[in-house]
């Protein structure tokens, strides 16, 4: 381990030592993306640059290509307060928790709209691939815009996917770029993308994807005895964890005077096996899971005078999944689930003056899902959202307040009587606020205050004889202060620097869990957990440049002390919640020169505990992975081609992150891209 | 612009120091609670069953003659089992020299010398989960025999294992998702729960004729179902508990069947969740959970076995039961009369073990595993009982 220390100490020392003393600040890399509608191509619809009161965290264009992911979740493994629950493999299920207040706080958005899983409420970002992103940003608390929808305001944390949006220089009409991925786990991957110009402005663009897998892979399990003699030490290849995927989309954007629309539709299925837990005597699970998916979207945005503005936007979403465990070993299980959503919403924006802005928006939501389990509650969910917002944004000071009106109506139907939920009422506020001392928007003090809950899923409500449907809403507060400084340098070496600093408290309270009937694998769920969680994220960016070679770092820290304080009388009571490291963080470092570019990354989860008790029983290790990548573009002709390979997990370090879930040590992939 | 470098340097630090070191296997940890105590039992095994999928099924022992209670003895002693004990104990038993632990999960009977719990085999059973030991051989009963009619409705199976060779020699289809079997004469009979068929649990006892290992009857009780707990008296009698079916339509309870006319004898009207039968008497502790009421009710319960009465409803007099929030196992010590309640909590983390005398006042107890459940004594059978 030692050598993994020096190693990076000497690393640091070369890109610091030189210039240490005169190393300023980190800064900006986050921020020009549009991580919604409203700023693509070459129409601006929006008026006067306003402030963002807090800035998100984002990872967009060849900043994304360059981290050596797959999935939307391995990207968002380089954000500050994530933790993700990794599975393993490329088919296992990655979800992610933002500042430890629950997957399920986690609101998930794909194109301007929300990604929602009533079952479950936790959306699978191992399913999203990075092939089509543009942009992925973070944003604590919520978007601080207020011009939005009523559900942008509805969730403790937002996560904000952008596709590539086409974007035409004149004379051009159509882009075409062709991508074919393989490596390690079996992978073939291969993928297009099309854009073309409809009319002047009328564009489209088609993206399809294929994935196979299977998603074998070496894993070791290796422990001493006491004396430090090997106790046991074992490899073994992981299985059932193939996955075959197939994912399409289309696009249709326009624009009008003053305004645009948009209409994606989404298309998903999948069949994958499911791994299962490594445990004694049992290396092969028999589980397999077939899914699909598909969505259809749209939105309008068009401004009507200096005064006013409107946002129309609706979806339809179904889903299907199918579980099927058929293993000689276990009890036959053959389930199907079907969900669907119908949204829709409306926001409209009063420019009151240069400084001041009114909102108020109204969302409509239906959920509705089936499934063959034996006496299943058949339960449908309507949804109405009322939010009002405000802002104000002078040179020095900006400031939001906005106040969210919840409705929730719930029928259910089945054999057995099963109560619905009650009717739910919920009023949510939050305040941003962003103050540049000096006014010129290099240095910034934030924060927010924001109180919001999450609904009861399905399953916590209707599961058959797990469900209760007494169930409150879960109930998040959030505080937050934090600086940002950001500079951007004409200097010899020097190009920008940015550094974000947040600290905050946060309290979950009426916290959803699972609670033991009295009889084995019996379990309902109950409003009892109190989680208090004080925490504090880093980011720091630098860029600087030597002639025509160009170098960034970026450096990633997370501090999280989230403590259980349901009952004084549990024997867990004041310690850490599972899964969820003290310490963690990530260092990335990139250069390129001439075409060639080479990436490094390290990541770093600290140690913690697989179950509630911090003993030794439940202790996990930290792990920590170095992954590398090269590519060079070459330009053959009118075409650009990209050749990458990427080296992950290079030390093979065997690690879990859910505990009984190996992941994979060494693995490489590589790439071929073209562009037209 | 030194003290902003203070966090890149904070985090530098911390990757140096926090590295990931070589696993070591969790030791025993060792722990005097209470008095020697010399008698022909020499102490007694515990096993923790552990959740599902977490392979945290442990095994601890307390030694009468030290006073001492050694948790977590599976790994240290058996360092080279790759994975340690497994997943989801589900029952343990001392036959002859031997300790047999039935981990559910991992799907197999680990058998060890019941001296110092080093393993001597391992027995692949899929899905087992109770074990009883007879003429030098002992059943496992298990969820899926292993040719099925219809696999998407399997039925359970008990397998036979001679305990010289250590193979199976035989298997016998018998109803629904089995659990606890019980043996007279040569007549095993097994109680079927159907507990994975709700709303159609089983309410069937299968019997096997041991001289020919075949099933040679099936007692059918029409007004109960979802069996668990099975055991007999010295007067011919079996004692079933079912589990109910959590609504109330059908309570957790307990009967008693007369294996030859095939009916119940008597319902004690008392609910059941582990019983351990000594000599003339069941002890018994439940913690039933209703979905209509969404709680969860604790008793515990005396039964003469004679006379077929309840004679106590309090066994435990010193105000401890208000403690303990989900009972979960208990045994007898067969020579003293002190009793062991097992206390599950909230089932995710460690459980709680009691030990109370004869009198039912607490004399110590002890951190275990997660969800300790099952007993076994040692030493009990050198008297030949």
């Amino acid at each position: 381990m030692n050598k993994f220390a020096t190693f990076w100490f000497l690393l640091l020392s070369c890109v610091f030592a030189p210039d240490a003393a005169v190393l300023p600040l980190p800064g900006s890399y986050s921020g020009e993306f549009a991580d919604s509608v409203v700023s693509i191509g070459e129409v601006s619809v929006v008026g006067k640059k306003e402030h963002v009161i807090i800035k998100p965290q984002s990872l967009s264009g060849a900043e994304l290509e360059r981290l050596n992911s797959l999935s939307v979740a391995d990207a968002l493994r380089y954000f500050s307060g994530v933790q993700i629950k990794d599975y393993g493999g490329i088919g296992g299920i990655k979800t992610v928790n933002i500042r430890s207040m629950g997957t399920n706080h986690v609101g998930v958005f794909y194109n301007g709209m929300q990604l929602g899983n009533a079952q479950n409420g936790q959306v699978d970002l191992g399913r999203y691939s990075l092939d089509n992103v543009e942009a992925i940003s973070l944003y604590n608390g919520q978007k601080s815009d207020i011009f939005q929808s009523a559900k942008d305001f509805s969730s403790s944390s937002a996560i904000y996917i952008t596709t590539k949006q086409p974007r035409f220089k004149s004379g051009e009409r159509f882009h075409f770029t062709g991508q074919f991925r393989t490596g390690s786990f079996g992978l073939v991957n291969p993928s297009v993308l099309w854009e073309y110009k409809l009319a002047d402005k009328v564009y489209f663009s088609a993206n399809a994807e294929y994935t196979n897998a299977n998603g074998r892979y070496r894993f070791r399990y290796k422990r001493l005895q006491l004396d430090g003699s090997v106790a046991y030490d074992t490899t073994a290849v992981r299985k059932n964890g193939d996955v075959e995927a197939f994912r399409a989309e289309a696009s249709l954007y326009g624009f009008v005077p003053d305004g645009k629309w948009s209409i994606n539709g989404y298309f998903y299925t999948s069949d994958r096996g499911i791994p299962g837990a490594i445990v004694n005597n049992v290396f092969r699970h028999g589980e397999r899971q077939w899914d699909k998916a598909a969505f259809g979207q749209g939105a309008f945005v068009k401004k009507f005078s200096d005064l006013y503005e409107i946002k129309i936007s609706g979806k339809f979403a179904w889903d299907y999944s199918n579980f099927l465990r058929d293993d000689p070993k276990e009890l036959y299980l053959n389930n199907h689930y079907y969900q669907q959503k119908v949204y829709l919403s409306a926001a409209n924006l009063f420019n009151i003056a240069e400084w001041w802005k009114i909102s108020a928006s109204v969302d409509g939501q239906m959920n509705k899902m089936n499934a063959d389990l034996v006496d299943f509650a058949y339960p449908v969910r309507w949804t109405e959202l009322v939010s009002v917002a405000t802002s104000f944004d002078f040179e020095k000071i900006s400031f939001q307040a906005n106040l969210l009106g919840t409705f929730i109506q719930e029928n259910t139907r089945s054999r057995k009587i099963y109560t619905a939920s009650p009717n739910r009422r919920e009023l949510s506020p939050a305040v941003f606020f962003s103050y540049r001392p000096f006014g010129n928007g290099e240095f910034s003090i934030n924060g927010f205050f924001k109180r919001i809950f999450r609904m009861p899923t399905f399953n916590d409500l209707y599961y058959t004889e797990i469900g209760n449907a007494n169930l409150r809403p879960e109930k998040t507060c959030q505080y937050d202060l934090g600086v940002t400084y950001d500079k951007e340098f004409s200097h010899p070496f020097f190009d920008a620097v940015s550094l974000k600093i947040d600290g905050y408290y946060n309290e979950v309270t009426d916290k959803i869990i699972a609670y033991p009937t009295g009889q084995q694998f019996r379990w309902t769920m109950l409003n009892l957990g109190k989680v208090r969680i004080g925490g504090s994220d880093v980011t720091a960016h630098l860029a600087a440049h030597v002639k025509n070679a160009k170098f960034g770092l970026n450096l990633q820290y997370t501090y999280q002390k989230a403590c259980d304080y349901t009952d004084r009388e549990d024997t867990f009571y004041g310690d850490q919640i599972p899964y969820t490291p003290l310490h963690s963080g990530s260092v990335s470092f990139f250069s390129g020169w001439r075409g060639w570019e080479l990436g490094y990354c390290f990541i770093y989860t600290g140690e913690r505990y697989n179950e509630q008790e911090n003993t030794r029983y439940n202790y996990e290790q930290p792990w920590y992975t170095h992954d590398m990548s090269l590519s060079k573009i070459f330009r053959v002709k009118s075409c650009d081609l990209k050749i990458t390979g990427e080296l992950n997990n290079i030390f093979n370090q065997a690690y879990e992150v859910i505990h009984n879930y190996p992941m994979p040590g060494r693995n490489f992939k590589v790439s071929l891209k073209v562009m037209l | 612009m030194k003290h902003k470098l203070l966090p890149i340097v904070g985090i530098i630090v911390i990757l140096i120091t926090a590295c990931r070191e070589d696993e070591v296997l969790v030791d025993i940890e060792e722990t005097v609670v209470t008095a020697p105590e010399f008698t022909d039992i020499d102490g007694f095994y515990l096993l923790n069953e552990g959740n599902m999928g977490n392979n945290k099924s442990t095994l601890d022992y307390f030694d009468y003659k030290e006073g001492t209670y050694y948790k977590n003895i599976y790994a240290e002693r058996n360092p080279t089992v790759v994975k340690e004990l497994g997943d989801v104990g589900n029952d343990l038993l001392i036959y002859g020299s031997k300790l047999y632990a039935v981990i559910n999960c991992s799907h197999k009977v680990e058998v060890m010398n019941a001296s110092d719990a080093t393993r001597i085999t391992k027995i692949d059973i899929p899905n087992c989960r109770y074990i009883v030991g007879d003429k030098g051989y002992v059943y496992v009963s298990s969820y899926v025999a292993p040719v099925q009619i219809d696999p998407t409705a399997p039925k359970g199976a008990v397998f036979k294992v001679d305990t010289l060779s250590m193979k199976i020699v035989g298997n016998v289809e018998v109803g629904y998702q089995p659990e606890e079997m019980t043996i007279i004469g040569n007549r095993l009979y097994v109680a079927n729960s159907g507990g994975y068929r709700v709303p159609d649990y089983d309410n069937t006892i299968s019997v096997i004729d041991l001289d020919e290992f075949r099933l040679c009857d099936v007692i059918v009780l029409d007004k109960s179902a979802n069996f668990e707990r099975l055991d007999h008296d010295g007067y011919g009698r079996l004692w079933l508990s079912s589990r109910g079916d959590y609504y109330g339509d059908i309570n957790s309870d307990l009967y008693v069947v007369d294996p030859k006319g095939k009916q119940i004898v008597k319902d004690m009207h008392i609910p059941v969740s582990d019983m351990w039968v000594d000599w003339d008497y069941a002890y018994i502790i439940s913690a039933e959970w209703s979905y209509t009421t969404g709680k969860t009710t604790v008793s515990y319960a005396k039964v003469d076995m004679l006379t077929m009465e309840v004679l106590d409803r309090n066994i435990i007099k010193d105000g401890t039961d208000g403690k303990i929030k989900i009972p979960y196992g208990i045994a007898v010590n067969p020579i003293t009369k002190d009793f062991y309640v097992t206390d599950a909590k909230s089932y995710v983390v460690s459980g709680t073990l009691y030990c109370f005398g004869s009198d039912g006042v607490m004399k110590w107890k002890k951190t275990a595993g997660q969800i300790p459940a099952h007993f076994a004594f040692k030493g009990i059978l050198k008297n030949g009982k």
